[in-house]
C-alpha cells in the first residue's frame, strides 16, 4: 500500500484516471484499524492491476484528514478519476469494503 | 485441522479469551472467531483499572492482548472469521463464517455488545463526520477542539477523562438527574478542569454543514432548548448485546440478552453464553472473565458426559 500524505495525495489519487483509488485512513492507536489491515493487503492482492490501494496515518496528518472531511477510523474512501464516489466509516467489515470495490470497478 | 471441534467460542473479547484460555488448558481443540478486533469493547479502554492485578499501566489493548497471547499459548486459534451463521439443533453444532464451515461439540457465544445509537437526528449523518463511538480510534482529530460526551455512566467518564488529553473541553451530558459512574470516576471528572458536566439534559439534535458544528441541548425538567458549539459528539450511552444471529435458536430476554443458568448453559444442549451477551447486572471485563472461564469447563463437562470415547 502507497504511504499517502498531504505532499503526493494529488498525484497518487486526484490525478489517477487509469484505476480507483482504495484509501485507508488508519492510526497506530485504531485497534479496528490494525485488526483490518492484513486483510486489506490480502484485497490489494487480489486487485492487484485493477484498484491501487494507499493509506494515510491519521496521527501524522491529522489537518490533512479534516480536510478530506474525516474525523473517525477506520474510514475507507473511494476514489474515481480523482473524485469521492463512496466512504465507509466506523462498522467497518473487510466484505464492506470488498463490496463497495466491486460496486465500482 | 480436525474436521470436529470440541469448542466453537463466537467472540475474541474478555469472555471468549477467558474461554479459549480454560478450554485450551483443558486440551480442547478450540477455535475462537472474531469479525473485529481480538480484545472486544475492551481493548478500545484505555483506562482498564479495575481488572484485578492490572495496576501498572493499565490499558486496554495492552490486557486484552495479553489474555490472547495467553490463550493461543494453551492451544486455542484465532480465526479473523465473521460468522454468518449457525447451527446449533443437532448434537453436532455449525458454524459458518465468511470464509467456511466449521462443526464442533460444543458453542460458547460470547459475542458482546456495542454502544446503541442514540438515533437522534444528526447522529448518523455526521458519524465519522464528528459523531464516534470510540475515544481511542478518535481521539486525535479532536486536539484542541471542544467536545460533548453523551451518558454519565462508566463508560461515559472513562471515555471522557481520556479525551481531556487531547480535547480543548469536554462536556459530559446525562439524561437522568444524577450521574451513574462509579464515585472514583466522579471525582477525578469534578476535579479535571477541562470537563463540564450536565445533568438532566438530553441531546435532542446534532447540527453542522459537512462536519459537526454544533448540538442543541434540552433541558428534561424545564423544557428548556439551548444551543451548544461542539466539534465533536462521543456516544457512550447505552448498550445492547450482539446476538441478532442467534435470535430464534436460543432463549433471549425482550432486549435480545441470553438466558443462562449458573454453569453459562443456554436452554439448547452443548450451547454455552458469556459475557456481555447474557442476562446479568454487572458487565465488566472481570465478570466477562469468569463467565468465560465457567462456560468453558462446562463445555469440557458437557463432552465427557456427551462424547464418551
Amino acid at each position: 500500500m502507497i504511504e499517502l500524505n498531504a505532499q503526493n495525495f494529488e498525484q497518487e489519487v486526484k490525478n489517477e484516471t487509469s484505476m480507483p483509488v482504495l484509501v485507508d485512513f488508519w492510526s497506530e492507536k485504531c485497534e479496528k484499524c490494525m485488526a483490518l489491515m492484513p486483510e486489506v493487503e490480502e484485497l490489494e492482492k487480489k486487485y492487484e492491476g485493477k484498484v491501487k490501494f494507499g493509506k494515510i496515518d491519521a496521527q501524522k496528518d491529522r489537518r490533512f484528514c479534516w480536510s478530506l472531511k474525516v474525523m473517525s477510523l477506520p474510514t475507507f474512501q473511494l476514489y474515481k478519476n480523482g473524485e469521492k464516489v463512496e466512504e465507509i466509516t466506523q462498522d467497518v467489515t473487510i466484505d464492506k469494503i470488498e463490496e463497495m470495490i466491486n460496486k465500482n470497478l | 485441522m480436525p474436521d470436529l471441534y470440541d469448542c466453537l467460542i463466537i467472540g475474541a473479547g474478555p469472555a471468549g479469551l477467558s474461554a479459549g484460555i480454560y478450554a485450551g488448558r483443558a486440551r480442547l481443540n478450540t477455535l475462537v472467531f472474531e469479525k473485529k478486533q481480538i480484545g472486544g469493547q475492551a481493548s478500545l479502554t484505555w483506562g482498564l483499572e479495575n481488572y484485578p492485578g492490572s495496576v501498572e499501566d493499565p490499558t486496554g489493548p495492552k490486557i486484552t492482548a495479553r489474555m490472547r497471547e495467553q490463550a493461543e499459548a494453551f492451544g486455542a486459534i484465532m480465526k479473523h472469521e465473521e460468522v454468518k451463521s449457525v447451527d446449533l439443533s443437532g448434537k453436532i453444532k455449525k458454524v459458518i463464517t465468511n470464509k467456511g464451515t466449521y462443526e464442533g461439540k460444543t458453542v460458547i457465544l460470547a459475542p458482546g455488545a456495542s454502544h446503541i445509537r442514540l438515533g437522534i437526528p444528526g447522529e448518523e449523518e455526521f458519524t465519522g463526520k464528528g459523531v464516534s463511538y470510540c475515544a481511542t480510534c478518535d481521539a486525535d482529530f479532536f486536539t484542541d477542539l471542544d467536545v460533548i460526551v453523551i451518558g454519565g455512566g462508566d463508560s461515559g467518564l472513562q471515555e471522557g477523562l481520556y479525551l481531556t488529553k487531547y480535547c480543548n473541553s469536554v462536556t459530559i451530558v446525562e439524561m437522568l438527574p444524577e450521574l451513574r459512574a462509579s464515585k472514583i470516576l466522579q471525582e477525578r471528572a469534578a476535579n479535571n478542569p477541562k470537563v463540564k458536566i450536565i445533568t438532566h439534559t438530553a441531546v435532542e439534535k446534532i447540527e453542522g454543514q459537512d462536519l459537526v458544528e454544533k448540538v442543541i441541548l434540552k433541558n428534561m425538567e424545564t423544557g428548556e432548548r439551548t444551543e451548544m458549539p461542539v466539534q465533536g459528539v462521543f456516544v457512550f450511552a447505552g448498550m445492547k448485546p450482539d446476538t441478532d444471529l442467534f435470535k430464534g435458536l436460543v432463549d433471549m430476554d425482550q432486549k435480545g440478552y441470553i438466558k443462562v443458568d449458573e454453569y453459562m448453559r443456554t436452554n439448547v444442549p452443548g450451547v454455552f453464553a458469556a459475557g456481555d451477551c447474557r442476562i446479568k447486572w454487572l458487565r465488566q471485563v472481570v465478570t466477562a472473565a469468569a463467565d468465560g472461564a465457567q462456560a468453558a469447563v462446562a463445555a469440557e463437562q458437557y463432552i465427557s458426559e456427551n462424547f464418551a470415547e
